[in-house]
Order: C-alpha cells, then structure tokens, then sequence
C-alpha cells in the first residue's frame, strides 16, 4: 500500500489569475518549435532536416550526437521553416510551420492484450523513435533517461503544486485508458514499484483513482509537495549509485496513445493564466506551440514578462515565443524593470513574502490572489543564514551549506549534501525566498554539471 | 519622486566606467540605492518572482527592535545620574541627559564604521553592505554612558577593519562586530570600561552621600571575599540613596547603572518578541541562552562553594547584559551557527559559558561578552558536526 507523508514546510505563492476550467474556443497557431535547451543530459543536438522540408507528426528533427537512439521529433506535421542558431553555432529551436490538418507518423499499433506481453526490448525502440522518450527523465542530475539504464523505481507526481499551476484534473480528463496502458508499459522497466502520489486536498480523479498497478501515495503540505524530487526523497531516496526515472502523467498518456493508436501524439492542453491575462483559461494545442495566439488581444498591458512554466521554476520567452517540451502552462506577470522608491522600507499590502520582517504584512492574509511582477526586489549579497531556506524545504537537505558546496567546487561535499536529490525546482522556492537574492537554480545545475562531468 | 530618480540617472554617468569619480561608483550606488530600490529583474531562467524581502528590510527590523531598548538606555542614564546626585527630576529632564550623551556616540560610531566601509568599498570595488547599519546601533547600546567619544571611534573602526573587512565584509566574519569593539575597548581601555565607569557623572560632580556606582555583577563578584549572601547584599546596596535599587523587579526592569541600551532585561524583551515574531532572530539561540544560563545556574547552586555560585539562578537573567546578548548579539545570522540544529548547541553554551565566566573568573564580571565571543569561533565546529550528522544519514541511506 502506499504512505502518508505530511510535509510542514514549504510555501504557497498565491498569485491573482489562476485559469478557469474551461477551453478556450480559438485557432491553433501558426509555428510550433523544439528548444533542444529545454532538455538536459544533451550532449549536442544533431539535426537531421533542413529549412523547408516536410515533416509529419513524429518525424525525426534532430537527435543527440553522444546518444543516437535519443530522437527529437516535431509534434506537428508541416514545414521547416527556422533552425535558429546562437553563438557558436548552438541549436536554439527547430520551428516548424504547421498544416492545418496534422498528418501522422504510423508506428505499431498494440491491441491491450498484445501490450500486456510485451518485452523491454520490444518497447524502448518505439519510445525512442517516436520521441516520447524524452517524456521519462532521470534523477539524479534531471536529465533525459539513458535508454541503457534500469531504474530503481519510476515516480509520477499526480498533481502540480506550483503557483497558478494547471489542475490535474482537468488536463487529464477522459485519458484513464492511455494512462493505464501507459503505467502497463513502464511497468517494463523497473522491477520496482511505480509511485503515484497524489495530494490530499486536491480531488482525486477518475485517472489516477481507478489506475491499476501503481504504489498511491498520499501528501498533504504546501509546494514543493508537488515536485517530484521532494516526493522521492521521502518514499526512496536515491544513493550515490542508485537510478530513477520520473515521468509526468502527461507522458504517460503520451506513450498510452503511442501504443494504442500508433501515433505520437503531441496534442496537449496548456493553461495561460497570470494576473495579466485578461482571460485566462486553457487551451488545446501541441507541444512548443507559439503563444502569440494565445496572448492576442488577451493581455491587459503591454509591459508584461511572458513565461513558459510556472513563475518559480519557468522560461521568459518572447510574446511570440515558444512554448518548452515540459512545460503545461503559460505565465504572464509584469515586467519589473522599474525603480521603487524607498522600496526596501516602505510597507504595501501587495507586497508577498514569507518573511514577516519590517512593513510587510502578508503574513496576515495568505489567501490573498497576490499581483507579483519580476523585479528582484533587492541586491545580491553575501549569504547570510537566516533560516528561511531551512522553511521551504521539506527534504534532509542543507540548502545553504549545498549551495556553497557548489560554488566552491567542492565535489565530496556536493556528494554528501546531497546533490543527487535535487534539481532547480525542488530548491525553487529558496531562490524566491533569498534574501541574498543568489540566483540559486542557475548554482545548483552548475553543481550538477560539475557531477555530471566529473 | 521623479525629479529625485531624474537627477540621479543625470549624475549616475560620473560614476560610470570613464566619468570623473568613476572610483567613487560604489559608494554613489549605496546612497543611490538607499532612495531607490534597482530596477532588476529576475534573470530569464530561474525564479521569475522574487519575495519582498532583502537585506536592508531584514536589517531595519533589527534596528527597530532596538528601539526600547534605546530609548530606555536613554531615559535610564537620566534617571541613574540624578540618582547619583540625589537630586529630583522629571522624566523629560532625565530623558534629555541621556539623549544628549548617546546621540553623540550613534553618531560617531556610524560615522567612523560607515566611512570604513565605504573607504574599503571604494578600494576593494565591492557594493556596501548593509551590515554595519545593525552594528552601528549595537555598539552605542554597549557602551558605558561616558566612555570618551574617540574611543568609540577607534573600537568602531577597529570592530570594521579587523573584525568584518579583514574576512571579506559581511557575511563572512568570524566575529560579531559590535562585540568586537566592546572587547577592543575592554583590553585596550580597561580602565575607561571596567569598575564603576557606568552612572554618567560629569567631572567635579558632587554625589549623594553613601555613593557607590558599583553595578550587580561586581557586587556578586565581591561576595566571594566577603562570604556575604549576593541577594542580600545587592537589596542591601544603596542604602540611604537607592533603596532597593538592586532588587529583582528592578533589575528586570532595568533602573540599574550600566551598558547605555543594556541594563533593563524587560526592554530586551519586547526586543526578542519583535525579533522572534519577525522571524528575524532565531528563536532558538534566544531560548536556548537563557535556558544554557538558567540551567547552569541551577547547577551551581546544587553543587555550592561560595555566595556567587549560590546564587539563585534567575538571578543571572537579570543581571549584566545577558539578555541584551541573548536578544542582539548571539543571534547575528553571519556569527551565529548556521544550521538549525547547531543553534540549540550554540545558544545553550553561550549561556552555560556566561555563567561560569561570571562565578569562575571574577576578573571579567561581564561574562556574555567573552561566551559569544568564544561562541562565534566555534560556530562553525557546531555546525561541522550537524552537517557531517546530515552526511551520515545520508550515507547509510545509500548502503541499506
């Protein structure tokens, strides 16, 4: 049976502009791109079309140099239109200029007794090829699983505790067939259980409640409760050798489609939500969709930040950018490029913090929709220890003590604090809470870089 | 406050790589960023949202939790003067003295730090810090009401150059800089800052008859020759003059000679529940002072020897200026330990350690300025052990 694990420390964001739980009714866009920067583990991307050639729905656009067996592949049919470069020649994104109709790669289609006989051998060719692979990540480091690997156990986090994160629920609704077949095929590749944890105060639905053949486990506490690191890191840690592949149930339904359907189906529905959205909702679409769409004549100003993903953990991306392979939702806070005056002092009731220091009084009233933009609200300082860090995170882990590990280089220490059990978002919310304002993810995938590479 | 933020981004190109005072850049920048919180925002990747809090705020809040205790010292120092004098006042009258004798000090002390700091961020071409704005209210609040104004100046500079600069600013000093003057003080100037320097009197001052400006601690330090009772002998004290100036309540409220901001333990209080409250100070180290010390304490009385040692434990709360320490000085998040766990440790040996300097070594009646100190450089032993506890389980973890 699965376990309860009560989480005390941690923190909700509550922002204004959370999506309501409908469909927006709207065209799809134009562009859809693959940003070989949203993965990691990546040696270098190779690509393998050109600008203008036609691809389907699961054609191959690029793959990676070290490992050739890990294939990129458009979530749309149509045509090539950009392979953006940077410095260096560094792959950017593979955009694609879609048709109206999506045309699809044929794989082999399974009928649900055939899956339940199926081999590891059999399935991980498929995965790979049609590029649902890149669906499963591996801890430690949160890199793309190495096909090579068996992991000790599989984890899914059932719900996205972020802030303005898009509910489960609705996301997921009437997919229970392709999750269940999905959760049969992973079941190939672990000898251990697959985790399915889930949150008490959110509903449980239909998906994951009739779900045969996974561990449920039950969490109840603020974010990071949702991040799947924090989830592992209290049913089984990972030790220095050990190996865990995560997967969003997103994924899961993927390869569930892949194999019932023989398509890679790329289609997601994406919430746009963020206190300047005039409407936010969620859409249907496909992976690396463009947001233009999305953000016309729905913004209520000009001077916002646009994001992929959550506001904690997320990508700024232009209002016609991109949105990344992982991300479910689209954020769009105000730009804070401005200069406050006396702002480190003065008292406002929109001002969030965690801290209840001099003048600032959202402690009294956390249940307020808060209006955050980006500024940073402070210089970069020394680190000066003054617990908080300890408050957000819900793991045996000294954030502080890590930290420094790292920017010393110091790879024993690395090692013994604990790099292995956490990535940017399971320490995302000490890079909001600092006080020092250290740009604490950007220090931490340095570290597991480090690691990686030594 | 536009014409404000205009002509600063009209100056700012003189500070500028290029511009005239180009040396001076970081030292414009901190004023700048007094007025102006910067217009930064969060990098592309990584945490887009950041929480209101910084630097500054945190360091504000500390100050304003010192404010009683401030403006006790101020009116305490009035009140111990007429007392000495044997003459009568009004609380205005009393309260003035005593703003007369510490501004002076707040001032020199955050001119001299302050101009240390800049100087250095000058030539080491790093941002100020904030740091020094708390430590530059602490140390007025240690010393005596009367200590000569160029001394204070040269224990700040000092606490600065050696104690926080020498280690790379703050945030990486070993030492808890307003102690460091005050200690700088006590060796260098013993004679200014020990005996009974602690009632400001002017020169010439004729005081009452039977007048003693003892404080507590060197009353319970001199019971050990005399083998006389401490409790009785510090209700006896002031006889004539102050009757009861040393009883308990009194000490607890702190209408007892000494330290300017240091004296009342009630004051410090209401200081620890802002702190706390705020979630600025650790609680931890707080409690786990007073428990160190009160639990020591008790200890000593178990085990008995002379009339310092017997001294009933609740005693040491009041007296000297461990509260303040406690509340100001052990808390500092830079000196402090650094994991959670290592705060229990360290506050409970800061108050163990206080009590037996007192009643061990009566040549330092004051036993919380050395405990912390102490406490500071073993800061990081304390929390070597938590983090390799951290590592242990971790490790076994691995092998299971």
């Amino acid at each position: 049976m699965g376990k309860f694990i009560r989480l005390k420390k941690g923190f909700d964001i509550n922002l204004a502009g959370k999506a309501s739980s409908k469909l927006a009714q709207t065209e799809q866009p134009e562009t859809f791109a693959i940003k070989p920067t949203d993965f990691y583990g990546i040696y270098m991307p190779k690509v393998v079309v050109n600008e203008g050639d036609v691809v389907k729905a699961g054609s191959p656009l690029f793959h990676d140099k070290k490992n050739e067996n890990i294939i990129f592949t458009s979530p749309v049919s149509g045509e090539v239109v950009a392979i953006k470069r940077g410095e260096r020649r560094k792959l950017l994104e593979v955009k694609i200029l879609a048709d109206t109709k999506v045309e699809h790669l044929p794989f082999t289609k399974y009928s649900i007794s055939e899956i339940a006989n199926l081999t590891r051998d059999q399935i991980q060719p498929q995965l790979l090829k049609s590029g649902v692979w890149l669906n499963l990540v591996q801890r430690p480091f949160g890199i793309v699983a190495d096909p090579a690997e068996t992991p000790k156990s599989i984890f899914i986090s059932g719900f996205d505790s972020h802030p303005l994160a898009p509910d489960y629920n609705f996301l997921f609704k009437g997919q229970e067939q392709y999750f269940q077949v999905g959760i049969d095929i992973l079941k190939k590749f672990t000898e251990g259980p697959i985790h399915l944890n889930v949150h008490t105060k959110k509903e449980l639905g239909a998906i994951f409640s009739q779900v045969q053949g996974v561990e449920l486990n039950k969490f109840s506490g603020p974010h990071p409760a949702g991040c799947v690191g924090v989830q592992i890191h209290h049913i089984d840690p990972l030790g220095k050798s050990d190996v865990i592949w995560t997967i969003n149930p997103y994924g899961v339904v993927q390869i569930g489609k892949l194999f019932m359907n023989g398509i890679y189906d790329a289609s997601k529905i994406l919430a746009v939500a963020g206190s300047e959205v005039k409407d936010p909702q969620y859409y249907k679409t496909y992976i690396g969709a463009s947001v233009s769409k999305f953000l016309k004549n729905n913004l209520k100003q000009e001077h916002v930040r646009v994001i992929s993903g959550n506001v904690l953990t997320g990508t700024k991306i232009n209002s016609d950018g991109h949105v990344g392979f992982y991300d479910q939702m689209v954020s769009v806070i105000p730009e804070g490029d401005k200069y406050e005056f006396l702002g480190w002092i003065t008292s406002s009731p929109q001002k969030l913090s965690v801290s209840r220091a001099w003048g600032l009084f959202s402690f009294l009233n956390y249940k307020k929709e808060y209006i955050l933009d980006s500024n940073t609200k402070g210089e970069p300082r020394a680190f000066v220890q003054t617990g908080v860090f300890e408050k957000v995170t819900p793991m045996d882990v000294l954030p502080t003590h890590l930290l420094k590990a790292i920017i010393a280089e110091d790879f024993d220490d690395m090692e013994a604090l604990g790099i292995y059990e956490v990535i940017e978002e399971d320490l995302a919310l000490c890079e909001f809470v600092d006080v020092s304002k250290h740009q604490v993810q950007a220090i931490l995938r340095e570290g597991i870089e480090l690691m990686q590479t030594s | 406050m536009k014409f404000l933020r205009d002509a600063l981004d009209k100056a700012k190109h003189n500070f500028e790589k290029g511009g005239k005072w180009e040396k001076f850049y970081y030292v414009f920048e901190a004023f700048v960023r007094i007025a102006f919180v910067p217009n930064t925002t969060a990098p592309p990747k990584g945490a887009q949202v950041r929480d209101a809090v910084d630097m500054k705020r945190l360091m504000m809040t500390v100050i304003i939790a010192m404010v009683p205790c401030l403006i006790f010292g101020m009116f305490n120092i009035g009140y111990q003067h007429f007392l000495a004098l044997g003459q009568k006042a009004g609380i205005g009258e009393m309260f003035w003295i005593g703003a007369v004798q510490v501004v002076p000090i707040i001032i020199v002390s955050y001119a001299s730090g302050l101009g240390v700091e800049f100087i250095f961020a000058t030539l080491r071409r790093h941002p100020v810090n904030e740091g020094f704005l708390v430590s530059g209210m602490l140390i007025p609040l240690v010393m005596p009401p009367d200590v000569p104004l160029w001394q204070v100046a040269i224990a700040t500079i000092f606490a600065v150059l050696i104690g926080k600069e020498a280690f790379g600013g703050t945030g990486m000093n070993v030492l808890n800089v307003a102690l460091t003057a005050r200690a700088f003080l006590y060796f260098a100037y013993p004679v200014d800052i020990a005996g009974e320097v602690w009632t400001y009197l002017p020169e010439a001052a004729k005081t009452v008859e039977g007048y003693s400006g003892a404080t507590p601690l060197a009353i319970a330090a001199n019971s050990i020759t005399t083998g006389e009772n401490v409790v009785t002998a510090l209700n006896n004290f002031g006889h004539g003059w102050a009757d009861s100036i040393f009883s308990f309540s009194n000490m607890f409220l702190g209408l007892i000679p000494g330290s300017i901001g240091e004296t009342s333990t009630l004051m410090c209080l209401i200081g620890a529940f802002i702190l706390i409250f705020t979630g600025v100070g650790s609680w931890k180290i707080i409690v786990s002072v007073f428990a160190g010390a009160y639990g020591m304490g008790l200890f000593l009385n178990l085990v008995g020897g002379n009339p310092f040692v017997e001294l009933p434990a609740h005693y040491h709360l009041v007296m000297g200026g461990l509260a303040f320490g406690a509340v100001f000085m052990a808390t500092d998040p830079v000196t402090a330990a650094q994991t959670e766990r290592g705060k229990w440790f360290y506050g409970a040996l800061i108050g163990i350690m206080t009590v037996l300097v007192r009643v061990f070594n009566p040549a330092y009646p004051e036993g919380i300025m050395l405990a912390i100190l102490l406490m500071n450089v073993f800061a990081p032993l304390i929390d070597y052990f938590v983090v390799s506890a951290n590592k242990k389980r971790r490790l076994k973890r691995a092998t299971v």
